[in-house]
């Protein structure tokens, strides 16, 4: 993911083309603006207000709206987030079966709290509504592959999977 | 070719795929291809067969048996025994009687189990073939209304069918098409409201990973009813092989000259385009829906003007959930006194339910609105994995609670109703006594809190402390009074509140002081002394800032 990126100059320029490039595609009008802002965020990693300040001079919208937009929908972030997002799901399901204690196991073995990210930039840790897995309850999700089943002690395996 | 003697059909779906569905798919063909059988036996990728908890899944047909459980380390075995010599592995067999769908009807309970209407191909065709689907009598219904029906007719054999909104609220279908058929606009819309949010729900993402084109099907046919030339199916943002399968169903569709302009040469014009949502529950509610549409945030809209009035981008609109659309073709295929004659005449039709729980089948289910929770938690879902029965609830986390005193009453609309109830989204949790009533219904208020869209003061405010009173109660620090005051305050909420959101938490908070006072009032703490109002009003204050 871009955020992760320490090089602040040419490659993003690079990104701001490529979102360009989305913008251009997309067809005229206020709907374009939260599949615009996915890819943006796609891009980045996040949605700091540079890039909101970005997006709504380009669709000619106010910042605000654009801002209120980003800050309604769960799926947008204006923090950085560490290199892979593990989402807890904490619908009906998983938490009948158990997922309050994966959220402990998960904050002490990382040492975060809910929402933070380690220090080290490798793991966010958020929480959601229902995946709609709950056949495999409880389930958490790391970036796109979801993990079904889990249990404390199988927390420390899942994560080393992820670098 | 030769035409193949038997199909493994292997139930890929967002479940399975996680647990390896595509690998055993693959590594089924390789060793049916490595016996020299490739040409007998073919494998296919079908949808959800209805387990949830059976592992991936695959059955054989026409043998008619299902495995369940698979690993590609177990496949060499599988093809050997069955395929090579012939005889099932019985240890992997799942109790098949009730996943593997039946058309030909040959339940001994008769009239009770009728086919499927919705399900009827999930887990029986290939869902990113148009070619299967239309076989099995798929777009029949689009060619039967578009060459010999006229959009007025359309709509009124769907109101003759009965046919009831199956997203929650129960609205009849034919009567909310007709308010938008009658709008005189330039352009109309056909929404497909597939943000399905609601906790324990996931149906819809199975009907659209199951069968995409049965969805197709039927919002063509609702957009030729109402005289609409454009769809879109808003999917929420987690649902990717929803996505993936719906917008590969639309481009079939297209390629085959089923979407488009001039649809089977009829001259009717009409397209779908995919939406993805960005994660709001409330943009479940229709307005606030088409406000995320529309690129803004998810907030309710005020009603009138409603919108087969004016909807997206001020036009008319018509919004249905995933199953009501699926239920359409079956109807214009097979007529509405057809449709009417299933499960009970005030719902008729059926109903789809993912069935969770302590239950020893958890799994997705379509049964006659004449069946009871009984009947689905013994029949269906096989009895109580463990424990005995406690509580069940019905419909999602806006659900309510019902206690074994409601085991006997149909899953319908009316029947629930008489009993001061509501059938909700389609999902059904089961639960053992080993559940406290508090510690869910605070589970539940969790939910409702963190999806409060803030928009309107009762909803915004009515949460938080409905979070805070079940904190109390669920740490047996609850004052005296507590629970009356939080009946009141669902009630309040329930009249006053701008969207369905707000009204939510009524149906949970308010079924289980019914069945489960008692077990509550063990929250109170008999000696607690409430805050003095300065106190709360400063409280509120801090809340607020």
């Amino acid at each position: 993911m871009a955020n992760t990126c320490e090089c602040e100059g040419s490659c993003t320029s690079v990104v701001y083309e490529e979102l360009d490039a989305f913008m251009a595609d997309c067809p005229k009008g206020r709907d374009r603006l939260i599949p615009v802002l996915q890819k943006a965020q796609e891009l980045f990693g996040y949605l700091p207000v540079e890039v909101q300040e970005y997006v709504a001079q380009a669709l000619e919208l106010p910042v605000s709206e654009v801002y209120g937009v980003v800050t309604f929908y769960h799926y947008f972030t204006m923090e950085p987030r560490g290199r892979h997002t593990i989402n807890v799901c904490l619908g009906t399901e998983c938490y009948v079966r158990g997922a309050k204690k994966i959220v402990e196991a998960l904050s002490e073995n990382l040492n975060i709290k809910m929402g933070g990210t380690t220090e080290d930039r490798r793991f966010s840790l958020t929480t959601q509504r229902c995946f709609g897995a709950c056949g495999l309850a409880p389930v958490i999700m790391i970036n796109d592959d979801v993990h079904g089943r889990v249990t404390p002690k199988k927390i420390a395996g899942i994560l080393a999977q992820y670098e | 070719m030769a035409k193949p003697r038997a199909y493994v059909m292997v139930s890929v779906d967002a479940d399975t795929v996680v647990i390896g569905a595509r690998e055993v798919k693959t590594r089924l063909a390789a060793e049916i291809g490595g016996c020299g059988l490739g040409g007998e036996v073919r494998v296919l990728e079908t949808g959800s067969f209805g387990p949830s908890d059976a592992g991936v899944v695959a059955a054989v047909l026409p043998d008619g048996v299902v495995y369940g459980n698979l690993t590609p380390e177990r496949i060499p075995q599988l093809v050997e025994e069955h395929f090579v010599k012939g005889r099932p592995v019985k240890d992997w067999l799942l109790p098949g009687e009730h996943f593997l769908p039946d058309p030909e009807n040959s339940d001994p309970r008769g009239q009770q189990y009728f086919g499927r209407i919705v399900l009827d191909n999930c887990g029986r065709i290939d869902p990113e073939s148009i070619e299967e689907y239309i076989a099995n009598d798929g777009y029949f219904a689009l060619g039967k209304a578009l060459a010999e029906m006229t959009p007025e007719a359309l709509v009124e054999e769907v109101k003759a069918s009965g046919l009831r909104g199956r997203g929650g609220a129960g609205f009849p279908t034919g009567l909310k098409w007709s308010f938008c058929a009658s709008e005189q606009a330039d352009i109309k819309y056909v929404i497909c409201n597939a943000d399905e949010g609601e906790p324990g729900t996931f149906k819809d993402r199975l009907i659209m990973e199951g069968d995409p084109h049965k969805v197709i099907e039927g919002m063509a046919l609702c957009g030729y009813a109402l005289g609409a030339s454009q769809g879109y199916v808003y999917i929420r943002g987690e649902y990717k092989l929803s996505i993936e399968r719906i917008r590969h169903a639309i481009e079939a569709a297209r390629e085959n000259g089923l979407l488009g302009k001039d649809i089977m040469g009829s001259g009717f014009d009409f397209d779908i385009a995919v939406k993805i949502g960005a994660g709001a529950y409330v943009c479940g509610e229709e307005t606030a829906l088409i406000e995320s549409m529309e690129g803004k945030r998810g907030l309710p809209r005020v009603k009138p003007p409603f919108p087969a009035k004016a909807g997206f981008r001020g036009k008319p609109t018509n919004v249905n959930n995933v199953e009501t659309l699926a239920n359409i073709p079956f109807i214009i295929r097979n007529g509405a006194a057809q449709f009417h004659r299933i499960g009970d005449p005030g719902t008729p039709g059926t109903k789809v339910y993912t069935v969770l729980g302590h239950i020893n089948r958890a799994g997705l289910i379509e049964v006659p609105t004449s069946v009871t929770l009984r009947d689905v938690l013994e029949d269906y879902a096989g009895g109580m994995r463990a424990g005995t029965f406690k509580m069940a609830q019905l419909g999602g986390t806006a659900g309510d609670l019902l206690d074994a005193s409601m085991l006997d009453v149909p899953l319908n609309y009316d029947s629930l109703a008489k009993n001061g109830h509501s059938l909700g989204s389609g999902a059904i949790l089961f639960m053992n006594e080993t559940v406290k009533v508090c510690d869910f219904l605070h589970a539940c208020m969790k939910f409702f809190a963190h999806e409060s869209c803030g928009n309107c003061n009762p909803c915004r405010n009515g949460m938080e402390a409905l979070l805070e009173l079940t904190e109390r109660l669920k740490q047996g620090a609850g004052y005296p009074g507590d629970i009356a005051l939080m009946e009141e305050l669902v009630m309040g909420m329930q009249s006053i509140a701008f969207c369905p959101l707000g009204q939510s938490p009524a149906a949970p908070v308010l079924s289980a002081v019914r069945y489960f006072r008692d077990e509550m009032l063990t929250g109170i703490d008999a000696d607690a002394v409430r805050p003095r109002p300065e106190h709360t009003m400063r409280h509120l204050m801090k809340l607020a800032s």
